[in-house]
């Protein structure tokens, strides 16, 4: 069968569409998937784009089903994957917590919308907290966070392969705004950028008689004692803090003599990122951080980073969903953090640096305290 | 002892993890010993997966040589359902309660239904939750005392008992097969499970059995008492038969016998 893209191709697509071809890319053989605004555009692609390439879909009853069914298909031994957003993702924790403790590759996109309940539909980072902490578990789990849809197709095909690799649940989260806006782009084969699929294997359904030719796949999320769920779970928290170093990925720019360093993620970065070349270009010592992964966060360099500056700029979506992730990450430093908080509205360049126009210039006069608070 | 007195056991049943979890008197052991002779008996093992609830149906993540996964409450029909579609060539198997399919996990029911979704669901009523201590389900029986009900269940205020077969046979087309069997009745129950096995085996259609169970520990009866339960009080409730036979599984010699007792 032909491949849905051969070599590399310059696109001008919208979010939603470039999650569909890079999932076809990644090699997914399955979505499951419940409507919700507004991720829906990933279904419609999927939907057309998949049989032509022998690719298979089911819509579900709801997201418990769509998370549960992914699950099957996993174990199946298949890259299955779901999408979702805002109440979606809600329920979508239920099963994420059994993929957690079962430590199966799914891979989910979420499109964050405003919230809570229904809320809105298109500028949000509002489902961080759900999408790295969620569940009724630890957070083991790989969470990327996407600022431009050239990410969005970058990082959905490496997900398929983190998941794969490291046996971790493993989200995309871009939001309304990305699913939406159109860009140019590059899409590619990723063999050609010497990306090779990490081969899915089955969990249940293995080949041979289990009792006969091989042991039974047992596989169980219920425990007796304490003792057996707590040598279960430190076994999940070693082989996730293992490949902490091999998976963490974060931005950075002009951080080199910087007093102020701003920090965001996701599509609010790249207003993060004008505004401090801006304020750089206009003799300002900024800098500028994004984690791409905020689980796990990146949280040797953000401390290295941190102890070089006054003050951090938290500029994100949401009413201090990602500021209260930064804040453990650095706990215990004395550098000062200042939010800039907007949840459900897009943040421009120009809110970032007027922010932190203010806080230098006020920080000149008060430099004494700041200086108190960073020895 | 084993061989003689005793039956043996099914061959797909792993010997290791035997005797089994239930409390005794327990209608699961009497279901899913009937299961395994149904997976024997249709030569499963190699492709058959078994999928458990939350309930004490979990008790069975290991009571299988089979492929098993334990899902969560509810949950068993779309994991089940998910395998399927990805693994088309398995036989799934989804086991659960009767709070875990109808009650929280109803909606995967109805609709994995209405799709003819190509999976087995079997569905243990004991009229009760049993891993809980004994709440009310959607089958409890009109006055019937449970922990949530300590007057009896007032069909006023709760309604009366689900008829989840009489639901599915309505709600889907005739490649499904339904059917309600008794612990009280073994080798029908086989038959039964037989016959849903091959609806799936034949890739036809979603088939589904609830199982008349019993559970002394929370209904707090002796063995007679339980018994009558299963044998005389339930099927007043809950008619026991075949409610949807694809024409293509009919007369093929596996109607209704009951050559056992248990
Ligand atoms: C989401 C969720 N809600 C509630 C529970 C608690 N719970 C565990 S088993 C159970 C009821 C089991 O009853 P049933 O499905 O009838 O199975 P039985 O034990 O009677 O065989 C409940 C409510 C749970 N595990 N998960
Ligand atoms: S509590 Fe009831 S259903 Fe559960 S194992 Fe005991 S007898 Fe069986
Ligand atoms: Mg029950």
């Amino acid at each position: 069968m032909e491949k849905p893209i051969e070599g590399e191709k310059k696109v001008f697509m919208t979010g939603n569409e470039v999650v569909a071809w890079a999932a076809l890319a990644a090699g997914a053989e399955i979505m499951y998937g419940y409507p919700i605004t507004p991720q829906n555009e990933i279904m419609h692609y999927w939907t057309r784009l998949a049989p032509k390439y022998g690719r298979m879909f089911l819509q579900t009853e709801d997201e418990l089903s769509a998370g549960f069914t992914t699950i099957g298909g996993v174990m199946g031994g298949r890259r299955a994957f779901t999408a979702t957003a805002g109440p979606g993702n809600v329920l979508m924790q239920e099963p994420m917590a059994m993929a957690e403790m079962m430590r199966l590759p799914v891979v989910v996109i979420i499109m964050q919308r405003g919230g809570p309940s229904t809320g809105t539909v298109i500028y949000s980072q509002q489902e961080v907290t759900l999408t790295t902490l969620g569940g009724n578990g630890e957070g083991f789990r790989i969470v990327y966070s996407t600022a431009s849809n050239q990410e969005l197709f970058d990082y959905v095909i490496k997900a398929f392969n983190t998941a794969w690799k490291y046996r971790f649940p493993t989200f995309v989260l871009g939001d309304g705004y990305q699913a939406k806006m159109r860009e140019p782009l590059v899409i590619y084969d990723p063999e050609v950028r010497g990306i090779s699929p990490v081969p899915a294997e089955p969990f249940l359904g293995k080949p041979g008689v289990p009792g006969v030719d091989r042991p039974p796949g047992h596989y169980r999320n219920t425990y007796n004692t304490e003792e057996e769920l707590y040598e279960v779970i430190m076994g999940l928290a070693r082989a996730y803090e293992a490949i902490i170093p091999e998976v963490v990925e974060f931005e950075e720019e002009a951080v080199e003599g910087a007093q102020l360093l701003v920090m965001s993620h996701g599509v609010v970065s790249r207003a993060a990122k004008s505004a401090v070349r801006a304020l750089r270009r206009d003799g300002y010592p900024v800098g500028y951080f994004r984690p791409i992964t905020l689980r796990p966060l990146p949280v040797e360099v953000m401390r290295r980073r941190a102890k070089e500056v006054r003050q951090i700029l938290v500029a994100e979506s949401a009413y201090g969903q990602f500021a209260r992730l930064v804040k453990e990450a650095l706990y215990g430093l004395q550098v000062e953090i200042v939010p800039l908080f907007r949840p459900g509205l897009g943040i421009n360049p120009e809110d970032i640096y007027s922010r932190v126009q203010e806080l230098i210039k006020g920080g000149e006069k008060g430099a004494g305290h700041i200086a108190a608070t960073h020895a | 002892m084993q061989g003689i007195l005793q039956p043996p056991m099914p061959k797909s049943w792993r010997k290791e993890t035997k005797p089994h979890k239930f409390c005794p008197g327990c209608g699961h052991g009497i279901a899913l010993k009937a299961l395994g002779q149904a997976i024997d008996e249709l030569g499963l093992q190699g492709i058959a997966v078994f999928g458990c609830d939350i309930g004490c149906s979990l008790l069975a993540w290991d009571f299988f040589d089979l492929d098993t996964v334990q899902t969560h409450h509810g949950r068993t029909i779309p994991v089940m359902v998910g395998l399927k579609r990805a693994r088309p060539e398995l036989i799934c198997i989804a086991y659960m309660g009767d709070g875990g399919g109808y009650a929280i996990g109803a909606q995967h029911l109805v609709n994995a239904a209405t799709r003819n979704e190509k999976i087995t669901a079997i569905l243990i009523n004991n009229t009760q939750y049993g891993m809980t201590g004994g709440q009310m389900a959607p089958t409890t029986l009109p006055g019937q005392k449970t922990e949530t009900t300590p007057y009896g269940r007032d069909p006023e205020l709760t309604g009366y008992p689900t008829q989840g077969p009489e639901m599915v046979a309505a709600i889907t087309d005739e490649r499904a097969y339904v059917a309600r069997g008794t612990v009280a009745r073994p080798g029908q129950l086989r038959e039964f499970f037989k016959r849903a096995l091959q609806n799936q085996i034949d890739g036809r259609g979603f088939s589904f059995v609830e199982v008349i169970s019993a559970c002394p520990t929370n209904w707090r009866t002796n063995a007679k008492e339980t018994w009558e339960w299963v044998e005389k009080l339930m099927p007043t409730y809950f008619r026991v038969g075949e409610l949807k036979v694809p024409e293509a599984l009919r007369g093929k010699g596996v109607e209704a016998k009951d050559e056992e007792t248990p």
